[in-house]
């Protein structure tokens, strides 16, 4: 008779003895760490993989011992406080962003009800009515790390590398919540471990009662254009290629870690992978069906989705998500800054506004009882006249006025080209000051 | 972190200095940092033929509080000295230096007053590496000598020893010839304690 028995749900969370939830936090914790150094190799190794090189390869087998080896040396390096910074916010700054990264991973659902020592139990540490919301606060919290450094290091580097990084990572995150808003509809819920139940089987649907098919139950499929999205938010709020402007070498040497040096750093270097480990843990939790098999296992094989097997689909799916952003890291470049904020606050926050206006149409349609399998055809015919329609009038129109039909636009007239090189006009038109409040136009000088 | 440095002599020194020296070994990042020519050869050394991130180096580090190794790559002009020089300051101990080319070893053929002749005016060297450039295979030879270094540096009390016993060697150095007729310097007689 343990305190678990009976109880539902999210009750069922938190009434373990106490052993076991310190147990499963220090594993989380250990997973964290592991899974920090394996992406560094991973990354460094498939990059090399990538430009066609062996990548690091003499520390240990494979190179495995390759981030051990980093760790060690940054432990081991001196510890530089520059003298004109503010000691106490340098300090409490990796801090703040280093901790809120190990938080978020709670409440990532790893399994199914196992027993451990004779206790059935979640492979969960926890659960709350509004975890996902959780992981959006510790983000968060993480930006005032970033800030802080930025603004503690008294450093113009480290300050502009900060304001960019909170910049970007607040205007990524009001995408990114938003993207969620349609997966809660879906799931009815904010809890992640009910977020995988729903996202056990599909419903079925009739065509116009012809036939029924059976609906696929991820929410990468069924909410599409949300998954797209979130796909970009996750790389606006690592901080990594192609939105790694905060620490663009080019332009801000190092970024906001530009001042710090040994552990300091190393925080900063641990909190940028977690966070990577735990947008990825969300994103297999939220649209990938989280611990659950997919599809064609857990059709031929019932037992796939009890025990401990889920947690191996779960890594599965955690290692391709990793490999992706690997794989992104590889191959963009960086964007620049105005197409980043474009990107962010005028294309995928209308897109994701208007989705969940649709889905949320959808669902009360459904909730009311209403046939929306016609809706849904209806509104294909609706958009398929709509593009038929555009189609006749771009050929009713003609060609779009092509540039060369348009008059030149007045240019101040040519000098006359001294001897035998064409040379450029030397008073182009450009701002030479002002005088008497008045500026100065061209072609006085 | 500078524990390590407060270690007493033996056993245990001896065991951090081996982990010290494969970790610091194993993972030297390179600040960015490219003067002329040889700076092309540096970043060859990176391609796909010679990869230097073999041995983890491709971290190149844009600051120097993070950098551990620092390449001079190409002539230093007078102007650059001073650059040079805070560079090297602002990077976090233990730090090492290759002097690439003949340009950084000792100014080479521009031997005139625009031109540092040789780094190790402005900084401390440890690898000197001739040619002009020198090829990424030499490049890669200076490194996998400076490892070797790095794995056999002592710390803490054994580093003192060292540098002790080394300071009495150069103290009892026999004069160069043609010098003969310097009075030798008897070296002060140290017991062993
Ligand atoms: S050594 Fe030769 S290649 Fe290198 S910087 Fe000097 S002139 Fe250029």
């Amino acid at each position: 008779m343990t305190p678990c028995t009976g109880k539902e749900g999210l009750a069922f969370f938190g009434c373990d003895p106490w052993w076991l939830i310190l147990g499963k936090g220090v594993v989380i914790f250990a997973f964290l760490l592991l899974s920090v150094l394996m992406c560094v190799w991973a990354e460094r190794r498939v990059i090399g993989r990538m430009q066609l090189r062996p990548g690091p390869n003499r520390a240990g087998p494979f190179g495995l011992l390759q981030p051990l080896a980093d760790g060690i040396k940054g432990a081991l390096k001196e510890d530089i406080v520059p003298r004109k910074v503010d000691k106490f916010i340098f300090f409490l700054a990796p801090v703040l962003a280093a901790t809120p990264a190990l938080i978020s991973f709670a409440i990532i659902p790893l399994g199914p009800v196992v027993s451990i020592a004779g206790h059935k139990t979640p492979l969960q540490l926890t659960d709350l009515p509004v975890a996902v919301l959780l992981v959006l606060a510790m983000s968060s919290v993480g930006v005032y790390g970033v800030v802080l450094a930025g603004w503690a290091s008294r450093s113009p580097y480290a300050l502009l590398g900060g304001l960019r990084s909170s910049a970007q990572v607040i205007s990524y995150e009001i995408a990114m919540g938003l993207s969620f808003v349609a997966v809660f509809l879906y799931a009815g819920s904010l809890s992640t471990s009910q977020i995988v139940s729903a996202q056990a089987g599909g419903g079925t649907a009739s065509f116009f009662g012809l036939f029924t098919f059976d609906t696929p139950s991820w929410n990468a499929i069924v909410l599409f254009p949300s998954f797209v999205i979130y796909v970009f938010t996750m790389m606006g709020e690592s901080n990594r290629i192609p939105f790694d402007l905060p620490e663009g070498e080019g332009e801000l040497v190092a970024g906001y870690h530009t001042e710090y040096s040994s552990l300091k750093f190393l925080m900063f270097y641990l909190a940028e992978y977690i966070n990577m480990v735990t947008l990825s843990a969300l994103a297999t939790t939220l649209f990938l069906g989280g611990w659950r098999a997919p599809a064609p296992i857990s059709t031929v094989w019932p037992g796939a989705n009890s025990g401990w097997w889920p947690l191996l689909w779960f890594l599965g799916k955690l290692v391709l998500f990793i490999f992706f952003f690997i794989w992104l890291r590889g191959s963009l470049p960086r964007v620049r800054y105005d197409q980043l904020m474009k990107l962010g606050w005028k294309v995928l926050m209308p897109v994701s506004l208007g989705w969940i206006l649709l889905v949320a149409t959808l669902r009360a349609l459904r909730n009311n009882g209403a046939d929306t399998s016609a809706y849904l055809v209806v509104a294909g015919a609706v958009v398929l006249a709509l593009l038929a329609g555009s189609f006749v009038w771009d050929a009713i129109k003609g060609p779009p006025p092509s540039a060369a039909d348009e008059p030149e636009p007045e240019r101040p007239a040519e000098p006359e080209p001294a001897g035998a090189f064409p040379v450029p006009p030397l008073d182009a038109p450009h701002y030479h000051g002002s005088h008497h409040g008045k500026e100065v136009p061209s072609g006085l000088h | 972190m500078g524990l390590e440095e407060k270690l007493p002599s033996g056993f245990l020194l001896s065991t951090v200095e081996q982990v010290a020296g494969w970790a610091r070994r194993s993972s030297v990042w390179p600040a960015t940092f490219g003067l002329a020519c040889c700076a092309i050869e540096m970043m060859a050394t990176g391609d796909p033929r010679h990869d230097f991130s073999r041995w983890g180096m491709e971290r190149a580090s844009g600051s120097p509080r993070q950098a551990d190794l620092m390449i001079v790559a190409g002539r230093v002009s007078q102007k650059m000295g001073p650059v040079l020089r805070q560079i090297y300051d602002q990077m976090a101990e233990p730090k090492w230096v290759i002097a690439m080319g003949v340009c950084a070893s000792s100014g080479g053929m521009f031997n005139n007053y625009a031109i540092v002749q040789g780094v190790d005016h402005i900084v401390p060297v440890d690898i000197y590496l001739p040619g002009c450039p020198p090829r990424p295979e030499m490049l890669l030879d200076a490194i996998l000598k400076l490892h070797d270094k790095i794995q056999n540096t002592k710390m803490g009390a054994h580093r003192r020893k060292e540098i002790e016993e080394l300071e009495r060697a150069k103290l009892r150095a026999l004069p160069l010839l043609g010098q003969s007729d310097v009075p030798r310097i008897e070296p002060p007689r140290v017991t062993q304690s």
